[in-house]
């Protein structure tokens, strides 16, 4: 077909919500390369697809793709890209994808371009931006050699708002897989605890990260937050000191939060943390190193030693409320 | 039990990076380096079992004649012994070319599990775990938090979005790739840092493993990121940077 292809990811038949962003930069790339798009998804849920505009959707059912594994989807996809030749193969990059993805494109000889957050197209070559050195540096990455050329595309990289409607036709794909070749047995999926805080309904956040250095100075934050009149969240580092409990913790492995302010407290702004947070309406970050990545999605910033700006703004801040 | 742990020494995390004049990488002269953190939990993860299912620890790091500095600290801390893949870091720029390389470093290793971190904090494609598994014919998992052994299969604790976890069984040989923050990190004793004085280091240049292969994809420069935000941002006192900070968010964003 030499177009795009977009494996897409579902869960009890309901579309994974980046799903559809990975589906509207099949359908960008597609215009601006003049390309057709066609999508799959495994398992269930293609039905969903047939009302983008589409060149056609692929279902591929077996009953050994109902429960996800590593091995039954690239021996599955490895049969449709190589029966549908696309020249591009996009994922959302999600835990799912990650964990197959990169042993696809190894069956296929190719290098998944993963974690993509931009790209242009470059005399009709396409070139992919994606990140370094957790988000302080981008990197431009080419193709080379003979398609299919796989890429994931990061949250909020395109957005899903821009899908173009249509009507698109089912096609059934068959695949040939045995029980044989599934090596690893799924268990159930499961919860540790009920998340008793919903950072979700907050309208103001104050998260901390690892800037605060040890779990005693917690309480520093925790007092810019009451200031605040606002809940206390936290990147992933401190939830796993356990300075902080799980459910507080916002990022890819966290909550999502789009909060009316969110102050990020010594918070460098890794990917997987800005993802969970970048829908903020408003963004300030409070942070010693003026080239931190938090500083490219905030909308205020405080460069300087947290344990002298914490204070002075919680003293502001009592002031301005007199 | 025979447990093979890649290992990567990166920039450390709190490195000021600055691009080369070529544009193609980070000035690399004056950095400090240390082992790349989701390998510090492959490690003991790998040393953990090993108390439990007896056996050996052997760690794999593919780098410059500098990363000698991880691998000994990975050898303090209780790897019984070690193979290092002498390359600079244009060759392992491509996380194929380093799967194979790292997969025929491995050959005469037959091991029974591979672990390793879920991602490098300098390339971050999060990928060399799966790829490596792939090229050495191995089931894996990835993003494992925890794991049980009984007899010849591992039921491993696998991490997925929002909060969910799901046990994967998985028979051994194969590869995991381990989470970061499931469990506390040892320090080297200096008992450990003598030992790994006289513990084996396996050299193997990387130009007598390559797999000879077209490159597939292609680094075409770096760079620093351009603001996505018009960021207004104050860099004085802290108290002065302050004061501004809750006039603004009083009197333009109104959340106070």
């Amino acid at each position: 077909m030499s177009g795009i292809l977009a494996v897409l990811e579902q869960r009890g038949g309901v579309l994974h919500k980046m799903a559809l962003e990975a589906l509207a930069a099949a359908q960008q790339l597609g215009s601006e390369l003049d390309l057709p798009v066609c999508a799959t998804v495994l398992g269930g849920g293609g039905d969903a697809l047939a009302g983008y505009k589409l060149d056609k959707v692929l279902v591929v059912e077996n009953e050994l793709l109902n429960e996800y594994t590593p091995d039954g989807y690239t021996l599955a996809l490895k049969q449709l890209i190589a029966a549908q030749a696309p020249s591009f193969v996009l994922f959302p990059h999600t835990y799912q994808v990650r964990d197959f993805a990169p042993k696809l494109a190894t069956a296929m000889g190719r290098v998944l371009v993963s974690d993509v957050i931009g790209h242009r197209v470059d005399n009709g070559t396409l070139v992919l931006v994606r990140q370094l050195f957790q988000g302080k540096i981008n990197a431009d990455i080419r193709f080379e050699g003979e398609p299919p050329y796989f890429a994931s595309v990061q949250a909020g990289a395109f957005r899903a708002d821009k899908l173009v409607a249509g009507s698109a036709p089912v096609e059934k794909f068959s695949v040939e897989l045995s029980a044989a070749q599934i090596r690893t047995k799924p268990k159930e999926l499961f919860r540790e605890s009920q998340r008793a805080v919903d950072l979700t309904a907050a309208d103001i956040i104050v998260s901390v990260g690892r800037g605060i250095k040890e779990a005693d100075n917690i309480h520093i934050v925790q007092k810019l937050a009451d200031a605040f009149g606002g809940e206390l969240a936290a990147s992933r580092p401190i939830c796993d000191n356990g300075w902080l409990p799980m459910e507080r913790q916002v990022g890819s492995s966290g909550q999502t939060v789009a909060p009316k302010m969110y102050v990020a407290v010594g918070i460098s702004g890794a990917i997987q943390h800005l993802v969970g947070m970048k829908g903020s309406k408003t963004i300030v970050a409070i942070n010693k190193d003026p080239e931190a990545p938090i500083f490219e999605v905030a909308d205020y910033g405080i460069v300087g030693d947290l344990f002298e700006v914490v204070p002075a703004l919680i003293e502001e801040l009592n002031k301005a409320k007199g | 039990m025979k447990i093979v742990v890649a290992i990567k020494q990166v920039p450390s995390r709190d490195s000021q990076l600055k691009i080369n004049a070529a544009g193609k990488w980070i000035e690399d002269a004056d950095l400090s380096y240390e082992i790349n953190e989701p390998d510090a939990y492959a490690l003991e993860s790998a040393l953990q079992l090993r108390e439990k299912a007896s056996g050996e620890v052997v760690v794999i790091c593919a780098g410059p004649a500098g990363a000698s500095q991880t691998i000994r600290e990975a050898l303090a801390k209780g790897a019984d012994r070690a193979i290092h893949v002498e390359t600079d870091a244009f060759e392992v720029s491509d996380p194929l070319a380093l799967g194979r390389i790292m997969a025929k470093a491995l050959e005469a290793e037959q091991p029974d599990l591979v672990m390793t971190g879920l991602q490098s904090d300098d390339l971050g494609y999060g990928q060399t775990g799966v790829i490596l598994a792939e090229v050495m014919g191995l089931p894996h998992a990835t993003l494992i938090m925890s794991m049980e052994l009984d007899g010849n299969t591992l039921t491993v604790k696998r991490e997925l979005e929002d909060g969910w976890f799901q046990n994967v069984e998985i028979p051994l040989p194969a590869l995991l790739t381990i989470q970061s923050g499931a469990t506390k990190l040892r320090y080297a004793t200096l008992m450990g840092i003598k030992k790994a004085k006289t513990k084996e280091v396996k050299k193997l240049p990387a130009a007598e493993l390559a797999v000879s292969a077209a490159q597939v994809i292609h680094l075409d420069r770096i760079y620093m990121p351009g603001k996505t935000k018009k960021s207004v941002v104050f860099d004085g006192p802290a108290k002065e940077s302050a004061a501004k900070l809750v006039e603004k968010l009083r009197f333009e964003v109104r959340v106070i």
